[in-house]
């Protein structure tokens, strides 16, 4: 029978609690930087013009048709040698998780402004809005509303994507979590904690967006 | 004396790539005027209608609002009306109602001057009652679109585009979704806004609401006027054998 002891684990709680703020650090960067990508991707999809929708369209494909970890590893060592400059881990990995989930909140957004039905697009047009006031007063509430629930799903995901930066050495809670390991040389307890970390912080999230998710159909 | 027309339209024609939907049209609406537009589907009035506020941008032809030229997308420099500044001045109502989901029906009667003519909330809000009163719906002002009948969510949305004070109003098939018991209160918001004087331009299928009401009947068949006139004329004695059949149909 294995022998538990969180005793010699716990003494570097420390260590996971700053590889959880850390965690929390990134995930609250990429999901901020994420939807300006999403939102500057979805308007250049839905826009006339198709040069902006090649290009959002490629972008989208690039990072949604490949490995994370892939995308992160290219970034850091990759894409040095091209640049002949030195990219801190930290940029490296932001930008690369913030690319990644703003190419799936592009898509999310964009099915959600496109739920909307043309006619409420015309009645706004109907009485003299612009097509940016018909966006931002109409449109976009309505929108937002349906985007949530798949909003949060990528966001929970993100959360637990962070843990691939452990790969470029970002003191996140996986790569503490490795940290404290190799010193106690105890992997059930290191890994247990973390596990119920990262539970901790995302079970709230979901039990919040079905909440939400259930009082959204009740005002349909 | 003749006043010069408010809208005045020549030669207007709309293509959606090789199929022409509209093949020219002429038309002039007067203050004060109510016209009544009808025609078998797929006639193009429905399109007509549209391009009166822009909704649908016509692919050539003039178009003037009182004395000026107004050009939907700005290609004319010269010209001094954007489609948005028509459209404040000319309101719509659509047959599918079109409210907008998220707001109260007050809301939905505010939003407009609120956004588009920066009135304060006190002065929009009080415009809006009024005009809610005048629809009959003074006490819904809270409700939400859903939990509103056909009849009530069309009355909101006449609402709504009084709202903008409009000069003229554009009716495309207005009581076409109602159940035919609700379609009576709908027709009775019309008839007083005419009678008020109210210039007026409806697509209908109320053949005998058209008759009464309409200072003037333009049949639409195939993209063009086939004929217009005296509702009296145009209903009773019709020149043309497509309008004769089309009237047929409705009086059996």
């Amino acid at each position: 029978m294995y022998n538990w002891d969180f005793y010699t684990v716990l003494q570097s709680f420390d260590l996971f609690l700053d590889g959880l703020l850390t965690t929390f650090e990134y995930t609250v960067g990429s999901v901020a930087l994420g939807v300006v990508f999403g939102l500057i991707t979805a308007f250049a999809r839905l826009s006339r013009f198709r040069i902006l929708q090649i290009t959002a369209r490629t972008y989208q494909e690039i990072f949604r048709c490949t490995p994370l970890l892939v995308q992160i590893m290219w970034a850091y060592y990759a894409l040095p040698m091209i640049l002949g400059i030195s990219i801190p881990n930290w940029a490296a990995g932001l930008a690369m998780l913030s690319l990644y989930v703003g190419s799936f909140y592009g898509e999310i957004f964009r099915g959600g402004i496109n739920a909307i039905d043309k006619g409420q697009r015309e009645a706004a047009l109907a009485v003299g809005m612009s097509g940016r006031q018909a966006m931002w007063h109409i449109i976009m509430p309505q929108a937002v509303k349906k985007m949530l629930p798949a909003f949060i799903n990528q966001s929970v995901i993100q959360v637990k994507n962070t843990s691939l930066l452990y790969a470029i050495s970002i003191a996140e809670l996986t790569y503490m979590t490795y940290v404290v390991n190799s010193e106690t040389y105890r992997p059930m307890e290191s890994y247990t904690i973390a596990a119920v970390m990262y539970f901790a912080l995302l079970f709230p999230l979901t039990q919040f967006a079905d909440h939400f998710e259930r009082r959204m159909r009740r005002s349909d | 004396m003749k006043t010069p027309p408010i809208l005045s339209i020549r030669e207007l024609r709309k293509s959606y790539g090789q199929l022409e939907v509209l093949k020219g049209i002429d038309l002039d609406v007067q203050q004060g005027e109510v016209i009544a537009i009808i025609g078998p589907s797929g006639s193009g009035k429905s399109t007509f209608i549209r391009c009166l506020n822009m909704l649908e941008i016509p692919t050539s032809g003039s178009f003037r609002f009182h004395d000026r030229h107004v050009s939907p997308d700005f290609k004319d420099k010269a010209a001094a009306l954007g489609a948005g500044t028509l459209r404040r001045k000319v309101g719509m109502c659509f047959q599918h109602f079109n409210l907008f989901p998220h707001l109260t029906v007050l809301e939905n009667v505010t939003k407009g001057p609120l956004v588009v003519l920066r009135q304060t909330r006190a002065e929009a809000e009080e415009t809006a009652r009024d005009l809610l009163g005048q629809v009959g719906l003074a006490e819904k002002a809270d409700a939400y679109p859903s939990q509103l009948s056909g009849g009530q969510k069309q009355r909101v949305a006449i609402a709504r585009a009084l709202a903008m004070h409009p000069e003229v109003m554009l009716f495309d098939e207005v009581t076409s979704a109602l159940d035919p018991e609700l379609v009576g209160e709908v027709l009775q918001v019309l008839r007083r806004m005419a009678e008020g004087g109210m210039t007026m331009v409806l697509v209908t299928h109320e053949m005998a609401f058209a008759e009464e009401v309409a200072d003037r009947v333009i049949f639409i068949d195939q993209g063009v006027i086939a004929e217009e006139g005296k509702p009296a004329d145009v209903m009773q004695n019709p020149k043309s054998e497509r309008l004769k059949q089309f009237l047929m149909r409705y009086h059996q």
